[in-house]
């Protein structure tokens, strides 16, 4: 039943196979199908929701890139967006404080964190030669703490002894005293499995919590898990304060959906993923792996990313005619800002570019505010087409029309067409300088002659204009900057 | 009552004190109820009473799927009721009624208690299901109600994969009276059940089940394994296992589609348990189960105890599931 994306979406966009900018309708049709996608993968709804409406901002107005059907685009704009929403780093359990440090691990019952305890126990004791510690609090399941007992002899890590009769908070402070006394680096505290709207267990593990002050705390969730996800993601954040999220059974055959849930629904960074019954069967997590997971379209995906790399040629040549004759219409500001976006923003491009380490830093500091990119685009995709050729007929009733369909002000439409003004005139003044191809590739650099690098842009994709970004204040530019770089925001 | 007795039947003893005064229904809904108060608010919120357009059938739809009937399911649901009550004023009651008779009549052909055949000496009963699903405690609430209704129970640890899973089993056993078939750690699971049904028959009990180590239903080798083990039961007593009970676990979404498919499959599972109903999953996966398969479901789980086992039954599940009172 999972299989079904690819099909739906094949039999929307055989009808519109055109050319061109996503239309809304195309958008609209496409979402549709990818929303039952998700849904069927198991993410939970609200996040369903918040996702596709982020899709279709993003979608909507999208260059479809030559050999591509707007399907398959919209598949690769869902996938990105996916990839971005897992959280693009990858972050681990962390054990860089003061020892003993307390990792506390919870969840439901079943969910696997007696085995994802001790995988993690053995990874941290080998990986980073700690001296670690596991204590079971899991006092209701019969033979909870032979089990760990059990896995701990197996993996080489030792286990705190276990003393008949105590509650799960006394077994908590015998084992940081112990981990203090006998000088462990780690101590993992792995609790019993509650649901999440059981008060007297939640108030037990906020017990526990508040006595250990844990290092991290660490929701243990299960793959398999359907819309419940972020009603357990939830109630475990905010009644105990979770600092992560691992994810067990991923070697099953579900779509994972639930890792979004709880990813998008928290916050919290996915930081293992539990991929079998062994116990070295434990892995970093891979945004993109998942995404691919969710969305079952992998194929779809790479295909399109091919596409895009054969067609940078053109696109480059094409952009420094235009440029040449200095032409600049607002849909090249957008594909512009949309490309930077795509990049990873300006933090993103300019970590590609090699030796601007000291540049990035200083543009930290400007504090360039990168939502401005998506609220500008938003601004270009709620134009009509007639108004984004030529922006002089935007008076004040369509800036108002424009604002309240882009979710802005009529003052971010202002500052959006005076920064596009400022842009045309410098290409015009570029064009004249020198044009051509050769110029496009010192702009794919993002870099004026004499920047750092000559490393361009990957994809050659027409580059930031020489003249300045659009979104940015202007003035106050850290030294070394190409003129016109974004400054502070406002 | 002799031949075909469920454990349905209430316990004489009224279980351990803890539900006393309480029936069983009342606990159930205390279960249930909780899992499905946020949809109740949900479709409370959605009418006071209002017109039942197309965009209030979308938000119904919604809901439903928030309960993971799944999409298939939750649309035929709300067209049902589209088809009746379209462009009419209706209240939250009243779609939380109309919902409820109609997951009822899906439910209500696959309510069917887990009958012990008391010809057959022992009944076999085969325990499966993914990791942590809740196989070894359904097991332990199962042996205590068959004890319960005057029948010997044995307990067949067949998990030998996992840590203390053997324990877990013999804490169980020492629970509720009944004694514990084992072989050390790492032993083949068929050949551990081909002891306990020798030891069970010779015996004479009643009812021996058969515990089996959690398994991912995507792992052709550890499926082959359950395989083997009814293989070998069946050399001893070909109809055997008489019974194989899926567990499933209440927090599970679309992936229980797949499970039930292949356990099916490869097994022969001829009926389910579903577990962890007292927690926050609704399990509404069960009713786009019940549509799909048609298997019995016969009890859910609501809580970590011995008497944390209730009967499956349609309307109850139906009305709980909405939020109505019994
Ligand atoms: N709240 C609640 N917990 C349950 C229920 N049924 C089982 N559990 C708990 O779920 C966890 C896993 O149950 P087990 O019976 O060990 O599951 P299993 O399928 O035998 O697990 P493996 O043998 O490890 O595959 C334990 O902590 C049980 O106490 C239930 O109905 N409600
Ligand atoms: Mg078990």
């Amino acid at each position: 039943m999972f299989d079904g994306l690819s099909e739906r979406l094949g039999s929307v966009f055989d009808k519109l196979r055109k050319r061109g900018a996503l239309s809304e309708s195309d958008v609209d049709a496409a979402l549709r199908e990818v929303r039952v996608a998700l849904l069927e993968a198991d993410v939970a709804l609200p996040v369903v929701k918040q996702f596709i409406e982020k899709v279709r901002v993003r979608a909507v107005g999208s260059e479809v890139i030559k050999s591509v059907t707007p399907g398959q685009m919209v598949v690769k704009i869902v996938n990105d967006t996916l990839v971005e929403t897992l959280g693009s780093d990858s972050q681990k359990v962390s054990v860089s404080a003061t020892a003993p440090v307390p990792i506390l691990m919870v969840g439901l019952q079943g969910g696997g964190k007696t085995t994802t305890t001790a995988k993690l126990a053995k990874r941290i004791a080998e990986k980073e030669r700690k001296k670690v510690l596991m204590a079971s609090l899991d006092v209701t399941r019969p033979a909870a703490r032979e089990q760990l007992k059990m896995l701990g002899e197996q993996v080489g890590v030792d286990t705190l002894p276990i003393v008949p009769n105590e509650s799960a908070l006394t077994i908590a402070k015998r084992a940081m005293t112990v981990g203090r006394l006998q000088g462990y680096d780690v101590v993992f505290l792995d609790t019993a499995g509650r649901t999440s709207i059981d008060e007297a267990l939640m108030s037990e593990v906020r017990a526990i919590r508040d006595q250990v002050k844990p290092h991290e705390t660490l929701l243990v969730a299960d793959a398999l898990t359907g819309q419940d996800a972020v009603t357990t993601a939830t109630n475990f954040d905010e009644r105990v304060g979770l600092t992560g999220i691992v994810l067990t059974r991923i070697d099953g055959d579900s779509r994972g959906g639930a890792a979004l849930s709880m990813r998008a629904i928290t916050g919290k960074p996915i930081k293992a993923l539990g991929v079998g019954e062994k116990v070295d069967e434990i892995e970093d997590f891979h945004p993109d792996r998942l995404a691919n997971r969710i969305l079952g379209m992998g194929d779809v995906v790479s295909l399109v990313e091919r596409a895009a790399e054969t067609i940078k040629e053109d696109e480059a040549e094409r952009m420094a005619a235009r440029m040449a004759k200095g032409q600049f219409t607002l849909d090249d500001m957008a594909t512009q800002l949309r490309q930077m976006r795509q990049l990873g923003g300006l933090g993103g491009i300019l970590g590609m570019l090699p030796g601007v380490g000291k540049i990035q830093k200083a543009l930290a500091g400007a504090n360039v505010d990168e939502k401005m990119f998506s609220r500008q685009e938003a601004i270009i995709t709620s134009m009509t087409k007639a108004e984004r050729k030529n922006p002089q007929v935007m008076n004040a009733s369509r800036k108002r029309r424009v604002a309240s369909g882009s979710g802005t002000q009529v003052q971010d439409i202002n500052r959006l067409l005076k920064q596009h003004m400022e842009m045309s005139k410098m290409m015009k003044k570029v064009g004249k300088m020198g044009g051509g191809k050769a110029m496009m590739g010192m702009m794919g650099g993002g870099m004026p002659p004499g920047g750092p690098g000559g490393g361009g842009l990957p994809g050659g994709m027409g580059g930031l204009p020489g003249g300045g970004l659009p979104g940015m204040g202007g003035g106050g530019l850290p030294p070394g900057l190409p003129p016109g770089f974004p400054g502070k925001r406002k | 009552m002799s031949d075909a007795d469920s454990f349905e039947t209430p316990s004489p003893d009224g279980g351990d004190g803890r539900d006393q005064g309480k029936g069983w229904f009342a606990r159930l809904r205390e279960g249930l109820s909780k899992s499905s108060r946020r949809l109740v608010d949900g479709i409370s919120s959605l009418f006071t009473k209002r017109k039942l357009d197309s965009a209030t059938l979308e938000e119904l739809e919604e809901l439903l799927i928030t309960a993971d009937l799944g999409v298939t399911t939750a649309a035929k649901l709300t067209q049902n009721l589209a088809r009746d009550k379209f462009d009419k004023e209706v209240t939250g009651d009243e779609v939380r009624e109309a919902f409820a008779a109609d997951i009822a009549a899906i439910l209500d052909p696959v309510a069917r208690p887990l009958t012990i055949d008391a010809t057959q000496k022992p009944f076999v009963i085969l325990m499966v299901g993914v990791n942590g699903s809740g196989k070894t405690t359904t097991i332990g609430k199962l042996a205590k109600r068959f004890r319960a209704e005057g029948r010997s129970v044995m307990l067949a640890a067949g998990d030998t994969f996992r840590a203390a899973a053997i324990e877990q089993l013999r804490a169980w056993g020492e629970r509720v009276g009944a004694p514990v078939v084992e072989k050390p750690h790492g032993t083949e699971a068929a050949a551990l059940a081909f002891d306990a049904l020798t030891r069970a028959k010779a015996e004479g009990t009643d009812v021996l089940l058969i515990d089996t180590a959690g398994r991912l239903q995507n792992k052709s080798l550890l499926m082959d394994e359950l395989a083997k083990v009814v293989r070998v039961l069946k050399k001893q007593d070909p109809e055997a296992p008489h019974a194989t009970v899926l567990v499933l676990d209440g927090t599970v979404g679309q992936n229980a589609h797949s499970q039930l498919k292949v356990f099916k499959e490869m097994v022969d599972v001829t009926g389910l348990v579903v577990t962890k109903l007292d927690g926050s999953a609704r399990g509404g996966v069960v009713v786009a189960l019940a549509e799909t398969f048609g298997l019995p479901v016969h009890a859910v789980g609501v809580g970590e105890s011995a008497d944390d086992l209730r009967p499956f039954e349609a309307r109850q599940y139906a009305r709980s599931l909405m939020g109505l009172e019994g």
